[in-house]
């Protein structure tokens, strides 16, 4: 006998047409799953009533389907190595994005063929996607069950910071879980959303997200019911299980713990840290029983000061990019009319009163902050599958950094800048740089330095059929478009032949977030210098622009030159080819400057000879004739 | 006779009307389609029309307009769990023959 759910007035489904799609919160170390039901967005519990999926995999030997979620973190520090937890933070990386990352990971990570790293496990190399898409499969199973439906539609959340590779893996791992993803969006946005803050006029609101691995800001712009995400900013290696570690080490401090625990005994460590942490955020003090291994054992305490000053370090350090954040945004703690939490870690009571004190202003917390951003991407699916609800809701996210070409030089023109609201469609106009170039390599990055070699290479494609002109001539549009899912596709088309060529931005690998914070942090440093290496590059390319004309001039009319001329020249020539590969960008100028005087005779005296060749054997009145043709 | 709410039922409807922070009650119809040409409607109510039957069920009101009360006369309607799926079910005594899933029915 069928099951219903109240449906709003006048918007009773057919029987068999109810559709549902559900909202996954794909997290570092926990994973949700919601829907909207009776009107109600809920996310939806295992058997045992639990809400909470822990992100972890536990593979086994057995030739048995591997294991999710409390099952698998059960047995987590008897097979660490078989037992993958945070996943997410491998996602869209390569094996020297996590190089850094491996010290504190216990797996062991092989470099396939591709540039996807691998891990080794008991049943063979396995993906981060792959690992991501059996977290994902448990979700779809538990949904399924629940609405009593094949669930195949589902909104996934990932963090603002992104880049296209993470994404793109995301939506691979759903892929390979046999789900559909409506749209990927950001965890904050989903958020704001679950607080129906769309339902107020207008606003900026502030979303602050400590979660397990990661933290993330973002500042939300509420205007007539649409929400514009105008900044983010985060630390992805900060988050509750760094305080974990913090309380770990006091433990091992106080119960003379030696530094070289194994695998098993630090995770032990771990589990009795946060358990130590979650009972501190509703008492004062928490009394420990600690396994030193060999059969010792350790009785100590630790009170709320005392967790307070372990962490307070971790919490100050999430201030810096909501400070970068506000600038970016161009608001000030004042104009924030509203502070959303998210994340299990801001249920320490620190955190809050940090928080508070940083934005002068009690942040919302009614909703579980582990359970709002699942919440909020149901609202979207309900909305995305096309129950439509009264007030539809219209939501922009911004890209992280900004991307764009390489141009001569070795430099990057921007075409996006970073914090552009998405999905986002640009273009530039450029041309070539030699005389007859008939190809042009389009190179695609991301970062926001002034050369090459300081941002991230994306993509390379190649325009080719240009017809030969004149250096300068072509009109080649480069069209940056951006969808909806922050995915990067990039065309470039002459303009008076048409020939085009595109790429869609797949990058075999990923921007790791702590790379993104340390792209933006380096180019704030950096801002001066890169702005006299961008000159110096500019006058090095007049340069050899010149010389290169110079050179072409004398192969071809020598002959116009007296000797004393000549060797004028060819010493002008040498002067500003050493001034070139020097790095005095003032002293290129003027030695160009100075070449350019000198060879002013001889460009008069060619452009005279030409004219003189194309009107030799010619009448004058041939070119009055010929005048009156055009019109 | 009369439509009534089990206890569990009417606690349901209070709790989601509260969520979502509107609403009269529970309406509760009948419509042509289906694979077995009746199916149900169960909405909430934001208002109530002057020929529709209210009744008041373990504090919780419930709304049917009158050509649906013909069909739906003596129905409790309950709330249950089946493994992980929860929801309302009908127990109506107008009811001859059902689809296989029970979301449409004839009388």
């Amino acid at each position: 006998m069928a099951l219903f759910q109240i449906s709003e007035p006048g918007q009773s489904p057919a029987p068999h047409e109810r559709r549902y799609a559900v909202g996954i919160d794909l997290g570092t170390t926990n994973s949700l799953v919601a829907c909207l039901r009776n009107g109600v967005a809920e996310t939806l519990p295992d058997e045992s009533g639990r809400h909470l999926l822990p992100s972890v995999v536990h593979y086994r030997s057995n030739g048995k389907e591997p294991v999710v979620g409390y099952e698998a973190v059960a047995v987590a520090h008897e097979d660490p190595l078989n037992t993958i937890a945070s996943v997410k933070r491998l996602m869209g990386r390569g094996i020297e994005d996590v190089r850094q990352l491996g010290k504190s990971l216990p797996y062991e990570f092989i470099r396939g063929d591709t540039a996807m790293l691998r891990l080794r496990t008991v049943v063979g190399e396995r993906t981060p996607v792959e690992i991501s898409a059996e977290i994902l499969k448990k979700l779809k199973a538990r949904a399924s069950e629940s609405l009593s439906a094949e669930i195949t539609d589902a909104v996934i959340t990932v963090p603002a910071y992104f880049d296209d590779a993470q994404r793109q893996a995301t939506k691979d791992a759903a892929r390979l879980a046999g789900l559909t993803v409506l749209r990927l969006l950001n965890e904050p946005t989903a958020a704001a959303i679950a607080y129906g803050l769309d339902k107020n006029p207008q606003g900026v609101y502030a979303v602050y997200d400590l979660g397990g691995g990661t933290f993330d800001i973002s500042l939300l712009r509420l205007n007539r019911g649409i929400f514009e995400v105008i900044a983010t900013a985060g630390d992805s290696a900060l988050g509750g299980d760094d305080m974990d570690h913090a309380i770990a080490e006091w433990i091992m401090q106080q119960a003379n713990i030696a530094d070289d625990a194994d695998h098993r005994q630090m995770r032990r460590l771990l589990r009795d840290a946060r358990v130590a942490k979650e009972a501190l955020t509703r008492s004062e003090r928490v009394s420990l029983n600690i396994d030193c291994g060999k059969g010792n054992s350790w009785q100590g305490e630790l009170s709320r000061d005392r967790l307070n000053a372990l962490i307070d370090s971790l919490i100050d350090r999430t201030l810096s990019p909501s400070r970068r954040a506000l600038r970016d945004a161009g608001v000030t703690t004042r104009e924030v009319d509203g502070v959303v939490l998210v994340g299990g870690a801001t249920r320490i009571p620190r955190v809050r009163e940090k928080v508070a004190q940083f934005f002068g202003r009690e942040p919302l917390a009614d909703i579980d902050p582990d359970k709002v951003v699942a919440l909020g991407a149901a609202l979207q699916a309900d909305i995305l599958i096309g129950n439509k609800r009264e007030e539809e809701m219209l939501l922009l996210d911004v890209i992280p950094l900004s991307l764009g070409i390489e141009i001569m030089g070795g430099m990057v023109e921007k075409i996006i800048r970073r914090n552009t609201t998405i999905p986002v469609s640009k273009s530039q106009n450029f041309t070539t740089f030699k005389d007859g170039q008939t190809a042009l390599l389009i190179h695609v990055l991301q970062g926001e330095r002034e050369l090459v070699s300081d941002c991230r290479s994306l993509a390379r494609f190649e325009l080719r059929g240009i017809p030969p002109m004149t250096a300068g001539a072509a009109r080649i549009r480069v069209t940056f478009q951006i969808d909806a899912d922050g995915l990067l596709s990039v065309s470039a088309q002459e303009q008076t032949t048409g020939v085009a060529s595109s790429v869609v931005v797949k990058p075999s690998y990923g921007l790791t977030d702590s790379e993104i914070e340390r792209m933006l942090r380096e180019s704030i440093m950096h801002a001066s210098a890169d702005d006299v290496v961008r000159k110096l590059r500019e006058q090095q390319i007049d340069a050899d622009r010149l010389m290169e004309a110079v050179r072409a001039a004398l192969a071809a009319d020598s002959a116009l030159l007296e000797a004393k001329e000549r060797s004028d020249i060819e010493d002008g020539l040498k002067k500003l080819e050493a001034m070139r590969n020097g790095e005095d960008a003032e002293a290129i100028k003027q030695a160009i400057k100075s070449l350019d005087q000198t060879t002013q005779t001889f460009a008069q005296r060619r452009m005279d000879e030409n004219i003189r060749k194309a009107l030799a054997g010619h009448k004058l009145e041939e070119f009055d004739a010929a005048r009156d043709k055009t019109p | 006779m009369a439509i009534t709410l089990t206890q569990a039922a009417a606690e349901r409807v209070r709790k989601f009307i509260e969520k979502r922070g509107k609403g009269e009650g529970l309406r509760l119809g009948v419509r042509t389609s289906g694979c077995s040409g009746k199916a149900y409607v169960i909405e909430y109510a934001d208002k109530i029309e002057p020929d529709d039957h209210v009744y008041e069920s373990n504090g919780a009101k419930v709304i049917v307009d009158a050509k649906s009360l013909i069909y739906l006369d003596g129905t409790e309607l309950d709330y249950t769990r089946e493994g992980l799926n929860e929801g309302f079910k009908f127990n109506n005594p107008n009811v001859k023959d059902s689809c296989g899933c029970g979301e449409s029915f004839n009388t």
